[in-house]
């Protein structure tokens, strides 16, 4: 018989601590069954965020390393420039990499640095509570947007990808979402071209993933997916960037 | 110059991975780097910020590599989150803090008010630094050895706390060449996981008892420090009626007060510590223990730091310590000192 699905080798066999219908885990996994099918887990170091994912190193079967919150591409870009050889990526949310990394992240691409970059976006800070993140959408209401959250004030969804995408150090930025399983498949094929640009040495790669958090968004786990359907892939457009 | 005999030291201790921003003054370190390391095959990175490049040094040093970042007082007030991860992830890697006058902004002349920011840790949670305080532009380029090999063998932050005199300085000085640096094995580091089981470079702990757990073998760490690695330089002690207690460039004027006073029959003494952090109270107890009972003048270029852990050393007042200090950008002078000397007891 032949095996065609099994539990991916950098994934460990273990229960994760996310939410139902959370979708770390399955980004999780996706980036295991690519590096898988790459054949790199013993060539990757993974730089783990601060948030609901920063025990993803308790999860993936590979070299990994925490960041300061915000920060995780100054270690990589620090990884990567001391061992080139390594496959180095990271993987933060929306607070990470457009609130408190912003400056690390823009200027790691600005630098072209040769890393992949997994972005999840669900548009809240899960990990502490629920407060509203960058991308949080106008009129959303958050822990700290309790009427919803307004231009005036706290400005408006951050569309750091677009951002991103304006620098000539920048070889790949694509959106995606994880709302059902054709657009799995398409993050997942995103995720594949993010790595295998490190590999052929193309340079700086970024996926950001639309991701749902239903219990910050207040919704069940089913209506989370129409959730990003229906209102934040209408602020985020899932598709190629750059 | 004294801050690029830091540089240049730590070139030839091994150091590959420089990150750093410029802030004055110790802007020649960043820019001699920017030359020299791609000369040995290095990395060298001006980074977007103080924080970022203490990020990236965490970053190089778990991935094996001889890693340090330099700065004046602000930028290391930026580095200590960073400084604090690293600390906590075990991790090795040298600081260079060239002081200047704070707090804030403050200005670019010379001051020794960082002490307790290098000493009682700086950034958040139970941690210490190594902390070696060069008073010649010889001992800024002589250091760097200790510096990495103390941080690799122990696995923490180590600091040289100079100045802005210092680092701006020019003397001529012997130089160790080390073509070859040897760096210890590091099974630990982050190279990719090949034949063996992942590694991981973290300071989070969660579950119950695990942070205890890490903190208590660091705790160990340090005491094995204390007892080891204490450095100091003593002049003049043995009929000394009174002992200038100071580091860095105050050691230097300090010094000088020294050899006038001595000329002029009185019996004056130095305690120059090398070690900030592990403070040497050794010899302090040996002085408590002796029978003479000398006066202790600390001297710093701030309003008190270093004297507080003379006040400990000599063990609640066993020993009388005074106190004279600058700080703000000022120098307290040689005669400045000589004055206070004469106006004790």
């Amino acid at each position: 018989m032949k095996k065609i699905y099994a539990h991916p080798r950098s994934l460990r066999e273990v229960s994760t601590h996310y939410c139902p219908g959370c979708g770390h885990g399955t980004a999780h996994r996706l980036i295991a069954e690519v590096i898988d099918e790459l054949g790199i887990r013993e060539r990757v170091i993974g730089v783990a965020p601060v948030g609901c994912a920063v025990i993803a190193y308790d999860y993936w079967d590979f070299d990994c390393s925490e960041a300061a919150h915000g920060r995780a591409l100054a270690v990589a870009t620090a990884i990567k420039r001391v061992r080139p050889q390594n496959i180095v990526f990271t993987y933060q949310g929306d607070g990470d990499l457009a609130a408190i990394g912003t400056n690390e992240t823009i200027h790691a691409a600005n630098r072209g640095e040769n890393l992949t970059v997994i972005f999840i976006n669900n548009a809240i800070y899960g990990m502490t509570g629920g407060q509203m993140a960058p991308t949080t959408l106008l009129g959303q209401k958050t822990a700290t947007t309790p009427s919803g959250r307004k231009a005036d004030g706290q400005g408006y969804p951050l569309k750091i990808s677009e951002i991103l995408a304006t620098l000539p150090g920048v070889r790949f930025v694509e959106r995606t979402s994880l709302i059902s399983p054709p657009e799995i498949m398409k993050t997942k094929r995103a995720v594949k071209e993010a790595f295998l640009n490190q590999i052929n040495n193309i340079g700086f790669s970024l996926v950001e993933i639309l991701s749902p958090c239903p219990t910050y968004w207040g919704v069940s786990p089913k209506d989370s997916l129409a959730w990003i359907e229906n209102l934040l892939a209408k602020e985020f457009p899932v598709g190629r960037i750059k | 110059m004294g801050n690029e005999a830091i540089a240049e030291g730590a070139i030839q201790a091994g150091c590959r991975f420089y990150a750093g921003y410029p802030i004055t003054p110790q802007n020649e370190i960043p820019a001699y780097m920017s030359k020299r390391m791609p000369e040995v095959g290095g990395v060298f990175i001006q980074a977007e910020s103080e924080l970022g490049a203490i990020n990236m040094v965490f970053g190089a040093s778990a991935a094996g590599a001889r890693a340090m970042t330099s700065s004046s007082s602000p930028g290391i007030s930026l580095k200590q989150e960073g400084i604090s991860y690293i600390a906590g992830a075990e991790l090795p890697a040298v600081i260079v803090n060239i002081m200047r006058g704070g707090p804030g902004l403050g200005n670019i002349w010379p001051s020794q008010a960082d002490y307790f920011q290098a000493t009682r840790g700086g950034g958040h949670g139970d941690y210490r630094c190594l902390v070696l305080a060069p008073s010649s532009v010889q001992e800024a380029y002589d250091f760097m050895f200790p510096a990495f090999s103390l941080a690799d063998s122990y696995r923490i932050p180590v600091m040289i706390l100079g100045d802005g005199i210092m680092g701006q300085m020019m003397e001529p000085i012997v130089k160790t060449l080390n073509p070859k640096p040897k760096i210890p094995r590091k099974p630990w580091a982050l190279t990719g996981c090949k034949g063996r089981k992942p590694n991981v470079a973290k300071s989070f702990y969660m579950r119950e008892g695990d942070l205890e757990a890490a903190n208590l073998h660091s705790q160990q760490k340090y005491q094995a420090i204390q007892k080891k690695e204490e450095r100091y330089e003593a002049i003049g002690l043995e009929d000394a009626k009174v002992i200038l207690v100071a580091y860095g460039t105050m050691a230097r004027i300090s010094r000088s007060v020294v050899a006038r006073l001595r000329q002029k029959g009185k019996k004056i003494g130095l305690i120059r510590p090398i070690t900030l952090w592990p403070f040497p109270a050794e010899i302090f107890k040996k002085l408590v223990a002796g029978r003479k009972r000398p006066t202790l003048l600390a001297v710093e270029m701030s309003y008190g730091q270093m004297v507080e852990d003379v006040r400990l050393a000599a063990v609640d007042g066993k020993l009388p310590v005074e106190f004279l200090g600058r700080a703000g950008g000022g120098v307290p002078t040689e005669e400045e000192i000589i004055k206070k000397l004469g106006r004790l007891r």
